[in-house]
């Protein structure tokens, strides 16, 4: 190798515009892939760009640290993107309120099923501790489950991850869990995908209907207030018994 | 446009203000979207420039989530080493959030929908 092109590459690896760049090319690339494929939930745009965003990084000895340095841009804007979820919120309230009974009972039931089966099977699987701490916020958005997971005793950037997987899972599941329960209004389907899938479950609902995306955004929204309280205290009676 | 992308971020400022204010476990971004959707319901209407600039971030939410996703590569000697239990965990226990959450709902929805025996809701 030249010296030039080290020097290039020096240069290019200490300015954040490689790791903004790559993540959008990564996303394209993948949502391309998606989109060829007609959709199809395995090939989720998300975990494929996460894929060989890590492969690119794993191969050239990058740190994630020099990543994130220029990714930060795209990750910095979950917040103005979750402020702008009371867009569809506003626009669909008249059906909203319509159903305020079913829509706070589903997400207690919902939210309390996602805490409990996850640390429950880690449990018993044989997790470590802090693992099932980093566990119990998983289904609700990053920021939200970071802050718990600090809180709580357990790893707020393996919760990240936990997050992440969960998203991607919910989003690739979803489709197959609620046809196979024959559940076909779309509201009701994307409220549960937002309820335990997030921002990710929500994105995918977006693509199925705009009902379902603000349902989504609903799900998510409110289960991230009912698990910031719902997690800690179901952690403190499970260390009680 | 930049009038929206203002209100999106004056909203989450002043959320995260509040949060730390009053020192509550929610995260501002949540506190931000609970009170433009509450100034939206006060204002009664919604403009159109707010209305596209949401939804165009909003079609590309998935991106978002791909930088803290890439993070993996940081924990995967965790994740590698706990394999089994984190799959298990996270695939089976969202399925069935999926799951139970769909049924409570569609459940009680029926219940309403043959509720014209007084259930007595409005």
């Amino acid at each position: 190798m030249s010296p030039r092109i080290t020097d290039v590459w020096v240069y290019l690896s200490a300015s954040p515009l490689l790791g903004l760049t790559l993540t959008l090319v990564a996303y394209q690339a993948a949502y391309w892939v998606y989109q060829r494929a007609g959709f199809n939930p395995l090939l989720n745009p998300v975990l494929l760009a996460i894929v060989m965003l890590v492969a690119a990084l794993q191969l050239t000895g990058t740190s994630y640290a020099t990543y994130f340095d220029g990714a930060q841009f795209v990750h910095f804007l979950l917040g103005p993107a979750t402020v702008a979820l009371a867009v569809p919120l506003y626009l669909q309230f008249d059906k909203l309120k319509k159903l305020a009974l079913p829509l706070v009972v589903a997400l207690l039931a919902g939210s309390i099923t996602a805490i409990v089966s996850a640390v429950g099977i880690a449990w018993l699987l044989g997790a470590s501790e802090t693992t099932l701490l980093s566990l119990a916020p998983k289904s609700v958005t990053t920021p939200i489950a970071m802050g718990i997971a600090e809180k709580t005793g357990g790893i707020p950037a393996l919760t990240a991850v936990l997050v992440i997987l969960t998203g991607v899972s919910g989003a690739v599941m979803a489709k197959y869990v609620l046809d196979g329960l024959r559940i076909a209004d779309h509201g009701v389907r994307g409220f549960a995908v937002g309820i335990a899938a997030h921002g990710i479950g929500t994105a995918r609902a977006f693509q199925v209907s705009e009902q379902a995306g603000a349902f989504a955004g609903l799900g998510m929204g409110l289960n991230g207030l009912v698990t910031a309280i719902l997690a800690p205290l179901l952690l403190v009676l499970w260390r009680w018994f | 446009m930049l009038g929206a992308l203002t209100v999106l971020l004056v909203f989450q400022l002043i959320g995260e203000v509040l949060v730390q204010f009053a020192g509550l476990p929610i995260p501002g971004p949540v506190i931000g979207l609970l009170l433009l959707f509450l100034s939206l319901c006060v204002r009664g209407s919604l403009a159109a420039p707010l209305r596209d600039t949401a939804n165009g971030l909003l079609q590309h939410l998935s991106l978002l989530f791909v930088p803290a996703g890439v993070g993996v590569m940081v924990h995967f000697s965790r994740v590698a080493g706990e394999w089994l239990p984190i799959l298990a965990a996270t695939i089976i226990s969202t399925a069935l959030a999926i799951a139970v959450s769909a049924l409570v709902m569609q459940g009680l929805m029926r219940g309403r929908g043959g509720a014209d025996d007084g259930e007595g809701g409005a």
